[in-house]
């Protein structure tokens, strides 16, 4: 038995029915929220340690064994996300406790919270695909009810572009694992890995690659399937932009990190080459969707986008190095991305705005900030000494051992262009004088307990950022042995089924 | 039979993508609930139909006689119609609410978002 694999699942589980209980309690919800996602951060990193010191664990939920029942499976890649989707929650969580306003925590905002958590930690550590899918409803249903918060006109109008695509993705996976259970009679990852590896017939095989690539690729915001993503992510309050950005579109890299060096490795010839191209393509099509926008968490949205691009490179490439790439490149992101947007957050509170037009002069009054901006900013566009130099110099130099030479030089170009758009951020929003008070609203009353407590979990993951930067050896070295596992799909066959021959067919 | 239900899920899928190609909202809706349906018919021919054979094995056996079903993808198709009534059902809601704030039933005219 290995209790702390159903933690991370159960603790945000169970602090959202007891967060519901108090419905009218604000003081208990809010307390509930800092302790629930604490505790998830917590469980998340016995989780990890354990992993790192026993190789991969699994629970057989209820008993049954391996290929019957649902297996919860914590591998490295597994643990490592379960660990950052701690430290996003309790941020968000802090975060939240500062910008979230009455008429939303009366709508449920935290224990909506714990649910999109729950689902998100569930899709780390199921090794079950169907469970998978249920995971992914559990985390799209909490996420619908959070974007509409507060029913503005934009928010509406995001939300039946965000709710039509990821339902139409939902349907395309199941349709997928349908076809799969037809064709190889079973739902067990492992057991689906073990069984497609002897199957003859490669061309169902091919289409069945192909249908979740779609599938996760719609929930990946990966080109073309990304529209939905800078349509809705700028609409919610900061605080779920936050929570989103960090996490949604990693669940699907994750799945298609997963699913493509477990099930799907036969014919990399044919699927990783078109990931490759899809990869170069939302690379280019996010950053060049950013430097056409004026709006601060707009941007940002178009930039989650471009970075999508590179950790599915890691994932194309299909060498070891790559896949130690697009691992760091994870972990890198999700801090920096939820950082920049508690950023635009604080930002918005002092100025009231989020149109780089009418911001402006923060350089000026609050340099922390326009501080705690640049390292998320400059991290982002990969400036050493930050966490994310060494993501991409890992993922460029494993393209230029593997001589994709078109895809590297896109990969650098887009570099490039993530610095401009930082920079025109920073230009804008802190350089530039701010424009005359009578163009500006009245700046909105600010209370600078409110401030402080805005700052914190950004100060927080900004220290994260620079400890990876400085720091990078013991991630790589993780991130290796995630890759490695990764790599040897029979070690996480052989960790669920157990050893070769010992269960009947 | 099976030619038969694959027909009638081709027919389902094309319609459903016809409805959501349409500008109204609420063909939109209508469209994501055939889509739904289709998929789930078709988790339930791919694995095989049978004719009158449950899953049970009789007393006094270690396995059931003859030819049964599948249980497993029928509880794939009962858990994914559940989640498809909770998530459209939302969406039914979300679609009025919208209608209420935006007063179109046009997509060409939410035009707010676009990039």
């Amino acid at each position: 038995m290995n209790p702390q694999i159903a933690l991370p699942i159960l603790i945000p589980l169970l602090a959202g029915a007891v967060s519901l209980m108090f419905w009218r309690s604000r003081l208990m919800q809010r307390l509930i929220a800092v302790a629930g996602t604490g505790l998830l951060l917590l469980a998340s990193v016995w989780l990890l340690v354990s992993v790192v010191r026993e190789g991969i664990l699994v629970l057989q939920v209820g008993d049954w064994p391996a290929p019957f029942g649902i297996s919860l499976v914590a591998d490295l890649l597994g643990a490592i996300m379960v660990v950052l989707t701690g430290i996003i929650g309790f941020a968000v969580a802090l975060y939240s406790l500062a910008t979230t306003g009455r008429g939303h925590e009366a709508y449920g905002y935290f224990p909506l919270m714990h649910l999109l958590l729950a689902g998100v930690a569930g899709a780390f550590l199921t090794g079950d695909i169907f469970n998978l899918y249920v995971w992914f409803e559990v985390m799209l249903v909490a996420s619908f009810a959070l974007l509409i918060l507060g029913s503005e006109k934009a928010q509406m109008e995001g939300a039946i572009k965000y709710v039509t695509l990821n339902l139409l993705s939902s349907v395309i996976f199941l349709v997928a694992v349908g076809l799969l259970y037809g064709m190889v009679g079973t739902l067990n990852m492992a057991d689906i890995a073990r069984r497609m590896a002897s199957l003859e017939d490669s061309g169902m095989a091919d289409v069945l690659a192909m249908m979740f690539m779609v599938a996760f690729g719609i929930k990946a915001a990966a080109f073309p399937l990304f529209f939905w993503l800078p349509a809705s992510y700028h609409t919610p309050p900061v605080a779920v932009s936050a929570l989103f950005a960090g996490l949604l579109t990693k669940v699907g890299v994750y799945a298609l990190f997963r699913v493509f060096t477990l099930i799907f490795h036969h014919s990399p010839g044919y699927t990783h080459e078109i990931l490759l191209w899809g990869a170069g393509l939302t690379m280019l099509s996010g950053v060049l969707g950013a430097a056409a926008q004026y709006e601060f968490r707009r941007i940002l949205s178009f930039h989650i986008v471009s970075q999508i691009g590179y950790m599915i490179l890691g994932l194309a490439l299909f060498t070891p190095l790559a896949i130690i790439g697009g691992v760091f490149y994870i972990m890198h992101h999700i801090l920096v991305k939820t950082n920049l947007f508690l950023v635009s957050g604080i930002v918005h509170r002092l100025q009231g705005s989020y149109q780089l037009k009418r911001l402006g002069g923060l350089y000026r009054s609050h340099p922390w900030l326009a501080v705690l901006f640049l390292i998320p900013a400059l991290s982002l566009a990969g400036m050493p000494p930050l966490s994310g130099f060494f993501a991409k110099f890992i993922v460029i130099r494993a393209g230029l051992e593997a001589e994709a030479y078109g895809i590297t030089a896109i990969a650098l170009l887009v570099g490039l262009l993530t610095l401009y758009s930082m920079i025109k951020i920073w230009s804008e929003v802190f350089w530039k004088t701010a424009p005359d008070r009578d163009e500006v609203d009245a700046n909105p009353a600010v209370d600078q307990r409110e401030i402080w407590l805005m700052s914190l979990p950004a100060v927080g993951l900004a220290l994260c950022t620079l400890f990876i930067g400085l720091n990078a050896a013991p991630l790589y070295a993780l991130a290796e042995a995630s890759a490695d596992e990764l790599l040897a799909p029979e070690r996480y066959i052989e960790a669920v089924l157990g050893p070769l021959g010992e269960t009947s067919p | 039979m099976e030619p038969l239900l694959a027909i009638a899920i081709g027919i389902l899928f094309a319609a459903a993508i016809y409805m959501m190609l349409r500008r109204s909202i609420v063909k939109l809706v209508i469209g994501l609930m055939l889509l739904s349906n289709a998929a789930n018919l078709l988790i339930f021919v791919s694995a095989g139909l049978t004719r009158g054979g449950p899953p049970l094995v009789p007393q006094g056996m270690a396995a059931p006689e003859g030819v049964v079903a599948d249980p497993l993808p029928q509880a794939l198709v009962l858990t994914a119609i559940v989640i498809a009534f909770g998530v459209l059902s939302f969406a039914v809601v979300l679609v009025r609410r919208a209608w209420e704030i935006v007063r179109a039933d046009d997509l060409d005219r939410m035009r707010d978002t676009d990039t």
